[in-house]
């Protein structure tokens, strides 16, 4: 049986009819077609398949969309503003900080939490922020390089001298 | 991909509502808060319930209330939450830290406060998927009658798994309970049972609404947490410690293991041995021997058994020293893969 | 305009894919959804060693929603495998069943759910047979028998090499150890679970799209499997999400999901869920070794002896080959003067083993890398000294006549002994170590460790998996009249960046910005053939190959370009997007004009580049395994902490220098170098693949433990360039040799910190606890294998040692248009950069 569901995602109301036991994951990827959330688990046990739900990352594998009607659910498709990337996104590229590309979705998401609630973390704590996205590539440096340059990059500006 | 069974979704307005939706559909319904122990649990088959009662909505489970002289928080609040909340943190920093040691980042944002102290237990003959448990055969916890860990056992080991609940049973907090019958109230030390299947001492048609804290006045406790890495796995070893001194000398203390038994196991009589006296490095070192004596792990979780037993005296040793104020060694000693943290 | 040597070459530039990783708009395998797709899965074996005796399908067929359900009785009655002398799989079990999780049936449905279903009411009726779990338990029952053939019951392959009279060596030696060491086994653990997409269209033409590093193997054995032509079939590498030798066989999956598009008339996706990627496996193999070596007085080596036992799983797989490496690749490294390797694989009914990241090399270098550091500690000496000391001789063959051409190792270890203060730091953590005071109980304390280790490995294995005399890779380059360039080459790129690779060399060439090349890869209707995505190939094969394409393509646009400005070709150069000389740049013409001209002169424009190694193989039956055009180099030192109650380590940081002979883009090398160290440390410390009561124990991402930011210590990287003159302007490889000294080192390091031998993969805490009780009690500090099985090696095959001789003539390889670039002196061009 199909449930009539509304969600708001990257900033659009969607309007869907999906059976209830369909979880966000499966939502995003087979019927938004937004492929860009990734899985590697599907039981919470890596966390390759996040999206931010109200600004925070979150499990999409693990989550009903029947629980989050009326939040704002985020994926890699909507961090761009317009045709400008992120900085986070930016960074990434330019640091080669996505191999594979493969864990790269939810750790920009994840990243994009902690710059949006601190805009100048420690390594430490980005560490922390980022302990539950595994990564089997990088062996994680060049992803805490590149949320260090986005953070500096997203500085307020100093007035001109 | 692996996916969620089918199931019928209830929306309860109100805990009376869940309540009723509970005792009405029996054992085929199960609750649902932030789903990160039940679905992967369902993606597995280990639980198979037709209907869940999804407590999400309910906003009268969530959030932090001071109360006179301690502190409440709805089961449904995130673990998240718990971790940061100011409140918390200030008067009970070992639930702060025990709170923010659970899983993962994201997984601390869905899971609850209620969900962690009621998770199920776990053992690594039953955290598999369908078609592994029928390939070994099936245990008693689910779909079968045998105990694999324990062969010749007439009852299931599964281990307690929950980092918060050792806390909160040496905090001396109380959970309130609503059932058909109304509302109760019980220690969070009667909360449980020594049995790997049924662990909880609730009644099934009872939810966890509340966990109230008592009076921090005194008392100081610390939580420390085993496990292989920093972040995603789950305890194998927890031990939680609570003094209340007067002066230097300890007045009450409670020691809860974590990760050792079916529920937390308290070491009654190594706490006894604290009382009376000050903390001191020789007192610290007899209680850690005695705390030692109820832990039982067996082969069913990460690390092996023999070295779990080990450790578990170093911890509570080490928790006490915390406590005592004794100079444990290098600050940093806590980071790393034992992940002894209490901040 | 002035044209430094290099104006792509060398800088940091984003990979060409980055944008599209970072977007989300990859599209991998399991991404993908053509019309009408049905799901499909597969029903895996329950049993760790069964004979079936019935397949009944009939409750699936019957299941609403379900399109097909194959077993292997639907398919050709073909045994395959990657190596022509293991052809020993099938798709779909027909007779027996070798492992929990052996394929057996698949099932095409209307959705995932339903096939899922499906599988659960396919009756399967078994006669188990008994399971044999380890090397000792199948050497044992030789009445059981896994496979038919091999080398002997349960044996699957048994080699025996001597080159020179080790005996004598350990007579002249001044000390002579004999060390045993264990392995475990560990996976590759992907992000992307493997997933494959088939499409059997209606003109009888196969297509499949799957995560796999190798498309031309899965291509060339689809054919077989399917019995169809090959020249039906198309084989597209999606973007693979991480692949570590993970996904270089041809599996069941893919081909079931060719067969089922067959039956529906559908296309078909097969998406493997994380148990399942554990079953395919193909990982590290466990090894248990015997080393013994002979040394001087002062460090030399007078001879080394191996011995090697590989658990190899049910199946065949690379095993052959990965038998061999745990052999032939240690030699490159230091001075052995003769050397003797006898190695064996024994089937066990496990997930079979194959290649990861080092395929086979680990664990033998972890062994001599241990046993070094217990020769310097006994003769006295500095590990890094002695190690200094013994490096191989660059352009000279080894024992096992392997040619070494450039080495910077010497370097190498120079770098990261300066860079970590070992001088400084070794001297007082050993005292720490040596009288730690008593302490009591409630206080912690972190005993620190530093320790070194080196390792060498190739760059592209010198033979092809199957005999011919093609190229190994192929590229074809295209200019078009916009000026903008296209590159088609068959390597997948698997996030190393191959793709990226392809563009710098050909747009470094061609005077273009690597934005101004398309680059096509892994699609076997249209790229060249290229071998794939292992044993580090790709950066030196494909790029030598693309740079040989784009420089016929110059020549032709360089004739075009001289008879326009009444110019020799020679006195042209190409930079900036155009093409002129130097001197009167104004005049130069844009390279879309050039190309206008060029194919005026020519027609279209595209031209091939090919690349065969030098065929450099041993004179002697087994030599084809081993020989490289080149070999990196790597040295390493890490410092950590052991807690000495709990038995915890804490690592600090890592240094490590890499020979990369020349860094085509630094960043990209620094990559593959963290992402090696990263793998070095879970395996060092945390993963291992075990098993219980016949099945895996941990098949989850939560119980198989993979470092998280957390467990990863702070990496400096150095780069050391020795320009080969085997590799693309220099280059040699970067994504496997960093990780192999990163496990001894720590086990080095640990020993230091605590006086504990932990002579087993992985050190976990229970280990060196248990160790330092040991300790305590006055009895030898060791964990470790005790006992090596009752086995009888082969006679070996003897051969003269070639240790020190001159390397053969440099480049003498096939397709090459010019002479072999001839060696400079050793030294000449070494030089490093720090990062």
């Amino acid at each position: 049986m199909k449930t009539h569901i509304s969600l708001t995602v990257n900033g659009e109301a969607r309007e869907l009819l999906v059976p209830i036991h369909k979880t966000l994951l499966e939502v995003l990827r087979e019927e938004l077609d937004l492929t860009g959330t990734k899985h590697g688990c599907e039981l919470g046990e890596c966390g390759t398949c996040t999206v931010l739900v109200d600004g925070e990352p979150i499990l999409s594998c693990l989550a009903l969309p029947a629980a989050l009607e009326g939040t704002a659910i985020t994926t890699v498709e909507g961090m761009a503003d317009g045709g400008r990337l992120h900085p986070l996104q930016q960074a990434f590229a330019e640091l080669g900080a996505a191999q594979c590309g493969y864990c790269t979705p939810g750790i920009l998401l994840t990243a994009k939490a902690l710059l949006d609630e601190t805009s100048a973390p420690t390594r430490q704590a980005i560490k922390e922020a980022l302990a539950g996205n595994l990564c089997r590539c990088t062996g994680y440096t060049k992803i805490l390089d590149a949320v260090e340059l986005a953070a500096l990059r997203m500085q307020p500006r100093e007035v001109a001298r | 991909m692996i996916r969620l069974p089918a199931f019928e979704y209830l929306t309860p307005r109100t805990v009376g509502d869940a309540v009723k939706y509970l005792s009405d559909r029996g054992a085929d319904a199960m609750l649902v808060a932030g789903g990160t122990d039940l679905f992967p649990n369902m993606k597995r088959r280990q639980f198979e319930p037709k209907v869940l009662v999804g407590l999400r909505g309910l906003r009268e489970l969530r959030g932090v209330r001071v109360t006179k002289g301690g502190l409440t928080i709805g089961a449904g609040t995130t673990l998240t939450q718990v971790a940061t909340h100011a409140d918390v943190a200030r008067r009970y920093p070992a639930l702060a830290t025990a709170a923010g040691l659970v899983s993962s980042p994201q997984l601390r944002n869905m899971g609850t406060l209620g969900g962690n102290v009621c998770v199920d237990t776990r053992c690594n003959y039953y955290n598999q998927t369908f078609e592994w448990r029928r390939a070994i055969g099936f245990c008693m916890k689910k779909d079968g009658d045998i105990c694999l860990v324990a062969p010749g056992s007439p009852r299931c080991w599964a281990v307690s798994s929950s980092d918060t609940a050792p806390v909160l049973w040496a905090l001396g907090a109380t959970a309130r309970l609503a059932g058909p019958g109304g509302e109760r109230t019980v220690p969070v030390s009667a909360l449980f049972r020594d049995d790997g299947i049924e662990y909880l001492a609730k009644r099934p048609d009872e939810i966890l609404t509340e966990i109230s804290l008592p009076d921090a006045d005194g008392w100081s406790a610390v939580y420390l947490k085993l496990r292989r890495r920093g972040s995603f796995d789950f305890p194998v070893l927890g031990v939680a410690v609570a003094v209340r001194r007067d002066h230097d000398v300890v007045r009450a203390a409670r020691i809860v293991l974590g990760a050792v038994a079916s529920q937390p196991r308290e070491a009654t009589a190594a706490a006894a041995a604290l009382v009376g006296g000050p903390l001191t490095p020789d007192a610290i070192t007899r209680a850690a021997e005695l705390a030692a004596g109820p832990a039982k792990p067996l082969d069913n979780t990460d690390f092996t058994h023999p070295y779990r037993k080990k450790v578990t005296r170093v911890y509570v040793a080490r928790a006490l020293a915390r406590l005592a104020g004794l100079d444990t060694g290098p600050a940093s000693y806590e980071a790393g893969g034992s992940d002894a943290v209490a901040r | 305009m002035t044209k430094n040597r290099f104006t792509v070459v060398g800088q940091p530039l984003p990979k060409i894919d980055a944008w599209a990783k970072v977007t989300g708009e990859t599209r991998y395998a399991d991404d993908l959804t053509p019309p009408r797709l049905a799901h499909a899965r597969l029903l895996r074996s329950s049993q760790s060693h069964a004979r079936i005796l019935r397949i009944d399908t009939a409750r699936a067929r019957a299941l609403p929603g379900v399109y097909a359900v194959i077993t292997g009785a639907d398919l050709p009655r073909v045994k395959f495998g990657i190596l022509p002398v293991s052809q020993d799989e099938e798709a779909l079990c027909t007779e027996k069943v070798r492992m929990v999780g052996d394929p057996v049936a698949a099932v095409a449905a209307v959705d995932e759910e339903t096939a899922e279903q499906a599988c659960r009411l396919i009756d399967v009726e078994y006669e188990p047979l008994p399971a044999l779990m380890s090397i000792q338990e199948s050497l044992a029952h030789p009445e059981v028998r896994i496979h038919e053939y091999g080398d002997g019951p349960n044996v699957h392959k048994n080699v025996a090499l001597q080159f020179g009279d080790v005996e004598a060596a350990f007579t002249a030696a001044d000390l002579v150890r004999e060390d045993v060491f264990f392995f475990e086994g560990n996976t590759h653990l992907p992000m992307e679970q493997h997933a494959a997409v088939a499409h059997w269209a209606a003109d009888g033409k196969l297509t499949l799209w799957s995560s796999t590093q190798t498309p031309h193997y899965v291509h060339r054995l689809l054919a077989k499997i399917l019995a169809v032509p090959a020249a039906h079939i198309r084989v597209i590498a999606a973007p693979v999400g991480g692949g570590f030798g993970g996904k270089l066989d041809p599996f069941a999956h893919e081909i079931a999901a060719c067969k089922l598009s067959q039956l529906t008339g559908r296309p078909v996706k097969i998406a493997c869920t994380r148990e399942e990627v554990f079953y395919i496996h193909r990982g590290r193999h466990p090894v248990l070794m015997w080393i013994k070596t002979g040394f001087t007085r002062h460090g030399d080596i007078t001879g080394c002896h191996l011995r090697t036992w590989l658990d190899g799983g049910a199946y065949g797989s690379y095993g052959v080959a990965s038998t061999f490496y745990t052999g032939v690749i240690n030699p490159v490294t230091y001075k052995i003067p003769v050397y003797k390797f006898e190695g064996a694989r024994i089937f066990t009914n496990k997930p079979p083993c194959g290649p990861k990241r080092g395929h086979g090399t680990p664990q033998p270098r972890f062994a001599l890398e241990c046993q070094l550091d217990k020769a310097a500690e006994q003769l006295g000496l500095d590990p890094a000294d002695m190690r200094r000391r013994i490096v191989a001789e660059p352009f000279t063959k080894t024992a096992n006549h392997l040619t070494v051409t450039t080495i910077g190792l010497g370097e190498c270890i120079d770098k990261v002994v300066d860079a970590s203060g070992w001088r400084d730091k070794r001297p007082r953590y050993r005292a720490a170590a040596a009288s730690p005071p008593a302490k009591p109980l409630w206080q912690s304390r972190k005993r620190k460790g530093i320790g070194i280790a080196c390792s060498a490995y190739m760059t592209g294995a010198g033979t092809a998996i199957y005999w011919n005399n093609m190229p190994h890779s192929g590229v074809v380059v295209r200019a078009d009249r916009s000026g903008g360039v296209t590159v088609l080459c068959g390597a997948t790129d698997i996030g190393q960046g191959s793709d990226s690779i392809l563009a710098y060399l050909v747009a470094e060439v061609l005077g273009l910005e690597p934005k101004d090349v398309h680059v096509h890869p892994a699609d076997t209707s249209l790229t060249p053939v290229d071998l794939g995505s292992y044993s580090s190939r790709v950066t030196l094969m494909c790029g030598q190959a693309a740079i040989q394409a784009a420089e016929r393509l110059k020549t032709i646009i360089f004739r075009a370009v001289a008879a326009k400005l009444g110019v020799e070709p020679a006195a042209l150069v190409a930079g900036e997007q155009k093409v002129g000389v130097p001197d009167d740049w104004d005049k130069a013409l844009p390279f879309a004009q050039a190309v206008e001209l060029g194919e005026a002169l020519h027609g279209v424009l595209a031209f091939p580049g090919s690349y065969a190694p030098p065929k450099r193989a041993g004179k002697y039956k087994g030599g084809g395994v081993g020989p490289s055009p080149c070999y990196s180099y790597s040295a390493c030192v890490v410092e950590l902490t052991v807690d000495e109650d709990t038995g915890a380590i804490e690592l600090e940081d890592v240094w490590i220098a890499h020979d990369i002979g020349r860094a085509l883009n630094p960043l990209l090398v620094e990559g593959q170098v963290e992402g090696s160290i990263y793998m070095g440390v879970g395996e060092a410390l945390m993963e291992e693949q075990v098993f219980r009561k016949g099945l895996h124990k941990t098949p989850s991402m939560l119980d198989y433990k993979s470092p998280t930011t957390l467990e990863t210590p702070e990496i400096h990287t150095f780069l050391v360039e020795t320009d080969d003159p085997d590799g693309p302007f220099g280059a040699k490889e970067a994504g496997q040799g960093p990780l192999l000294p990163v496990i001894p080192a720590i086990a080095n390091a640990v020993y230091q910190a605590t006086g504990v031998r932990v002579d087993e993969i992985p050190i976990t805490p229970d280990k060196i606890v248990k160790g330092l009780e040991l300790k305590r009690l006055g009895k030898v500090a060791r964990i470790g294998p005790e006992k090596l099985p009752l086995f009888t090696f082969k006679e070996p095959l003897v051969v003269d040692s070639a240790f020190g001789q001159p390397a053969d003539a440099i480049a003498v390889r096939p397709f090459a248009d010019e002479p072999p670039r001839v060696p400079t002196s050793p030294e000449a061009g070494i030089g490093a950069k720090p990062i």
